[in-house]
């Protein structure tokens, strides 16, 4: 039996463990492989700097925890900046499982690396609304009338950082960080085009060839395109986290399904040879 | 490098039900079994738990409360229909009938009451769908589309000459009024070009995504867990 044929009859298993294995060695022990941040992830980037020094921005965090390992990063990092540059973060999810998760990633950022910032003044969760794009569309015509009441259960009208939140036109930059519907691509229809407010977006790799159009008309003025994206945004920042970390578990993965794919297209060119 | 395991018996548990969902890649095993059907009662449950606290009680219940209780938002006059106030909310009590309306599906005869709510779902829905795809998409993305394709700068010209020819070939290989033969046949096949390199970063993102999940719970597992460092 020819290597060919072995391979045509391999126990896909094997495929499994190696893929397992490449993964978890660069995890135990780094390439350190270099990150080129692209232009997308640059403009993202100076997006966020390019805001003035102490504005309030919107970011609308929607994902659940099945994409943590993409978007918490994007996340996590966008929070720093904006909160180097002592901007006040109003934060909205419109996933039903995320509010949970956001207010822990966003406490923990705090906790960690900006303990004065305070909830109610330089941050706020505002947390689900059921309803996807008549969210985004009765948040047009006031934040407080679309969110009476915060993810915490305080009244939005009661705290400080909502006096200068009241409408889009309050927000300089809209921040989504999206992993599905609703997400970016319901933020750019309802938001961007009606209110004309300038955004940037982190999305999952699976949908960013969507979004790269959005970055081409303009209508997007950075994207982060996944675990890359994230990886990028660290580098940018100077920031080692866990986008970065597992950028050369995802590099190795990637060379490996290329290998997969030739050796794949190769065994039925064989068989339909012989 | 060394082990530190987290003393938190809900990593511990969380751990355990990672390990029990990646066994089912050597095969289907009761483990498996076990933390899917789990996955899927705690799921149901959860969700159930959350929509009845953060949007039956704060969007509906309560605002219906404070009303019948005639607590209005404007100081000028109390009430449940104070809407020329801007108190909108004994109107609450339309939105809440057509949801109550959504569970006639479960009386066969009085089902086609059913319709009423789903009529103003999809009514709505299309509408903001339709203008938002409308501002959005078509026109921005038309706009976007209509670029120099001379720019002085060489990269940028290039960079336009082929999304130019990627956008109308691929466009061409969607008519099908017409058999694809001759120079016709050559433009489409340039198309499919295209949309074969678009399908294939397609392709490159989604295993990216997918080993991202991997990658997250193996940081997980090292690093919550196992206290790896």
């Amino acid at each position: 039996m020819s290597p060919l044929e072995r391979l045509a009859r391999l126990d896909r298993r094997w495929i499994f463990l190696m893929m397992g294995i490449l993964v978890l060695i660069p995890l135990l022990w780094p390439l350190r492989m270099e990150i080129r941040p692209t232009a997308s992830s640059k403009t993202f980037h100076r997006a966020i700097a390019a805001i003035p020094d102490g504005s309030t921005v919107l970011m609308s965090c929607d994902y659940d925890p099945g994409s943590i390992p993409e978007m918490v990063p994007m996340t996590r990092t966008a929070m720093r900046q904006l909160w180097e540059k002592n901007c006040k973060v109003v934060v909205t999810v419109l996933w039903p499982g995320g509010p949970g998760l956001v207010d822990k990633v966003i406490e923990d950022v705090a906790l960690a690396d900006f303990p004065g910032k305070r909830y109610g003044v330089d941050w706020v969760n505002l947390g689900y609304k059921p309803g996807n794009e008549a969210v985004m569309v009765l948040m047009g015509q006031g934040i407080l009338t679309a969110f009476p009441n915060d993810y915490r259960g305080h009244a939005t009208r009661s705290l400080p950082i909502m006096q200068r939140a009241r409408t889009y036109a309050d927000f300089p930059i809209l921040i989504s960080i999206s992993a599905g519907y609703p997400g970016t691509k319901e933020w750019v229809q309802q938001v961007q085009a009606r209110f004309h407010l300038p955004m940037v977006a982190g999305v999952t790799a699976v949908s960013a060839p969507e979004f790269f159009p959005y970055v081409q008309s303009g209508q997007l003025v950075g994207l982060l395109g996944g675990m890359a994206g994230a990886a990028e945004y660290e580098k940018l920042r100077n920031e080692s986290g866990d986008a970065s970390r597992g950028m050369d578990a995802q590099s190795l993965a990637h060379v490996f399904v290329a290998l997969c794919i030739v050796l794949g297209n190769l065994v039925p060119r064989r068989r339909a040879g012989s | 490098m060394s082990l530190h395991p987290t003393p938190d018996l809900s990593v511990w548990v969380a751990a355990f039900l990672t390990l029990c969902i990646f066994s089912f890649l050597y095969r289907d095993n009761p483990f498996y079994k076990f933390a899917e059907h789990l996955f899927v009662g705690v799921s149901a449950g959860y969700y159930i738990i959350l929509n009845f606290w953060t949007v039956l009680v704060p969007n509906l219940g309560e605002p219906l409360l404070a009303s019948f209780q005639g607590r209005g938002v404007v100081t000028a006059r109390d009430g449940m229909f104070a809407a020329s106030l801007g108190d909108y909310r004994g109107w609450l009590l339309i939105p809440a009938l057509l949801g109550l309306l959504l569970f006639t599906r479960l009386f066969g005869k009085i089902g086609w009451m059913s319709r009423w709510p789903l009529a103003v779902i999809i009514g709505v829905f299309a509408g903001l769908k339709t203008t938002g795809y409308a501002q959005g998409d078509l026109v921005a993305q038309i706009e976007g589309s209509l670029q120099p394709l001379w720019t002085g700068n060489p990269a940028t010209t290039i960079n336009a000459i082929i999304f130019t020819v990627g956008l109308l070939t691929s466009l061409l290989f969607f008519f099908y009024s017409r058999e694809p033969r001759g120079a016709f046949g050559v433009v489409s096949r340039v198309g499919i070009g295209f949309l074969m390199v678009g399908f294939g970063a397609g392709y490159g993102y989604t295993v990216m995504s997918r080993v991202s999940l991997l990658i997250g719970r193996f940081q997980f597992l090292l690093g919550d867990w196992l206290g790896l460092r």
